[in-house]
């Protein structure tokens, strides 16, 4: 895929003088104005910012001060990602009308790149749901099938890139939330190991699963956004130190001898049939391919989920107690402070958030803290260790993204267990740190797209993005969704 | 295993007001998601060392110097807060509290 819709496409045409970040941005932004109203991608769309960046980014080029493979490229966020000056809610009601005083370290990596930010996207509120239903502001619509979600958390960021509203977006994933959504849309999703990216700015879920990761139309391009925005950031402790590794050494060098592992326990009968044909047939093709392949088996990924709904919501419970109504966000009053307290959080937090305090609450409190919490991070040492013996063996992992294709919206609002259920095949990669990637490898009976799942060891994502690029070659995965718009050709 | 919780003690600690209707829904729900979180007491960890983190960095020092780009005026911080006075975040009565 080397047209304009790519980013390196795009880069390309922006070097040769065929195409210019103005005529790229205006394309993104009619895109986005001929879709919202079926889609609701964005929830801040900032017109006049991004025009300005991209006037810049032409001059820039013009005048030969090139900031790499982003500069003029118009890219979507998360809108968990706080941006100065310009509102940004984590799809909250608590945190509605917040205009950030300074803005997330990708976000100023993107924009020492050249990158032009063109607005803020929808997701599940504070990131907890598979779904994006659970926003305040009204669910993102699948563009493949608007009666269907687009998966989530991160889920108006992929749509952004599914139709083209959007070159790339940023997304953060804690248990599959880039992943899961660009499976569900058609688009490449990427979950870097964690501490590669800084997190600084991203408003936290769960501190130590949180991870922000690109979504792109190609593997190539997942590689140029993670460069841009990778790297050590003294502002997060949690950031590797040291230098980045060269990220996409391995693209084009094909399997030949790469070792893949399938992993017995994401062969489940519960995954649809078209799900497991399609990733079954890009595996047969992989060992065609010169792959040596070999199934692998990991006894604790059963309990995994488990894990992290107590991990997860403990982490939420204690990072979200800062939204109080004292410093900022918004407030109910009371007569006490307690009752001030009680009635802000009731009211700006909708009913998942809710759910999963209370969840984080009772995991940690007196009497319970051992028997859930204490034991939950025992079998996340297990499911670090299980992987860790399996890259003894295996370059990388490969399997389904998520057990199923876009579900219908409200299909799996009225039972919480079955919407977690659907990140069952991403969460481990989030328990160990690891990276994992998705790649769209074909269409289910109804049209709606799979995507085929990549993991690596920790810093492992040069041969993770080979062998994503092989499994990107070998499906040749071409379709679009039938909201997706062909403007951005244009120059 | 069913989960027994005393949910409006929990959403007390969590200091979210909820009716008692919603109480009943949230309490069926963490029900239900405890009950199957719980499989992970099913599993022998003896011995296990529990992961809190993924990486293994200890002490992640930096210089011991103000970044002047990540300083923000305090008229930046008291504008974002719902309400004010004079130099202090204000709140109500704190001594009424239960």
């Amino acid at each position: 895929m080397s047209d304009r819709q790519t980013i390196r496409g795009a880069a390309a045409a922006l070097r040769d003088g065929s195409a210019t970040s103005v005529g790229l941005t205006r394309a993104a932004l009619k895109t986005a104005s001929m879709t919202e109203s079926q889609v609701h991608a964005y929830l801040t769309l900032d017109t006049e910012g991004a025009l300005e960046a991209a006037e810049r980014a032409d001059s820039q080029l013009a005048a030969g001060d090139d900031r790499g493979p982003l500069h003029g490229i118009p890219i979507a966020l998360k809108d968990n990602m706080v941006t100065e000056g310009i509102e940004t809610t984590c799809s909250s009601r608590i945190l509605s009308g917040y205009v950030p005083p300074y803005s997330a370290t990708v976000v100023d990596r993107l924009e020492e790149g050249g990158a032009v930010i063109t607005g803020k996207t929808n997701l599940d509120e504070f990131a907890m749901g598979s779904s994006t239903e659970h926003s305040a502001f009204g669910p993102t619509r699948n563009p493949w099938d608007t009666e269907r979600v687009p998966g989530g958390s991160s889920g108006g960021s992929a749509v952004t890139v599914a139709i083209g509203s959007a070159l790339g977006a940023l997304g953060s994933d804690t248990g599959g939330s880039v992943r899961q959504p660009a499976a569900l849309t058609g688009v490449v999703g990427m979950k870097p190991t964690y501490g590669l990216v800084s997190r600084y700015g991203l408003i936290p879920f769960a501190s130590s699963l949180d991870q922000i990761g690109p979504f792109t139309r190609t593997v190539a391009d997942a590689v140029d956004v993670l460069a841009t925005i990778a790297g050590h950031d003294p502002h997060d402790a949690t950031s590797i130190p040291g230098a980045l590794p060269d990220l996409g050494a391995g693209l084009g060098r094909g399997l030949e001898g790469v070792k893949v592992g399938v992993v017995s326990e994401m062969q489940r009968d519960e995954t649809e049939p078209a799900v497991r044909a399609n990733v079954a047939g890009i595996i047969e093709q992989m060992e065609a391919s010169g792959a040596k392949v070999q199934e692998v088996s990991l006894p604790s990924f059963e309990y995994a989920l488990s894990a992290y709904y107590l991990i997860a919501p403990a982490e939420a419970s204690a990072n979200l107690a800062r939204f109080d109504g004292v410093r900022y966000g918004n407030r109910v009053n009371g007569a006490n402070v307690a009752e001030m307290m009680s009635k802000t959080r009731a009211d700006g937090f909708g009913a998942e958030v809710i759910r999963r305090i209370l969840l984080g609450t009772y995991a940690l409190s007196a009497g319970h803290f051992d028997a859930f919490y204490g034991q939950a991070l025992k079998v996340r040492s297990l499911v670090r260790r299980d992987l860790d013996a399996a890259y003894e063996q295996v370059d990388v992992l490969v399997g389904p993204t998520s057990p199923t294709t876009a579900f219908e919206l409200g299909a799996k609002t009225a039972d919480p267990l079955t919407m977690y259920l659907t990140d069952v095949f991403t969460i481990p990669a989030n328990l160990s740190g690891h990276p994992a990637i998705s790649v769209p490898v074909g269409l289910d009976d109804s049209g709606l797209p799979i995507g085929f799942q990549v993991m690596a060891p920790a810093l492992g994502e040069e041969v993770m993005y080979r062998v994503a690029g092989e499994v990107e070659r070998l499906a040749g995965f071409t379709a679009r969704a039938s909201l997706a718009s062909s403007e951005v050709v244009a120059p | 295993m069913p989960i027994d919780i005393d949910i409006a003690h929990v959403a007390r600690l969590a200091r979210i007001h909820l009716s008692e209707d919603e109480l009943a829904e949230h309490g069926r729900h963490c029900a239900d998601i405890l009950e199957h979180a719980a499989k992970v007491q099913a599993l022998d960890t003896e011995g296990i060392q529990p992961t809190s983190h993924p990486l293994p960095l200890v002490n992640a020092f930096r210089d011991d110097v103000v970044s002047p780009a990540r300083v923000l005026a305090r008229d930046v911080i008291l504008d974002q807060a719902p309400a004010v006075e004079d130099v202090y975040f204000r709140v109500p009565p704190a001594l009424e509290d239960e």
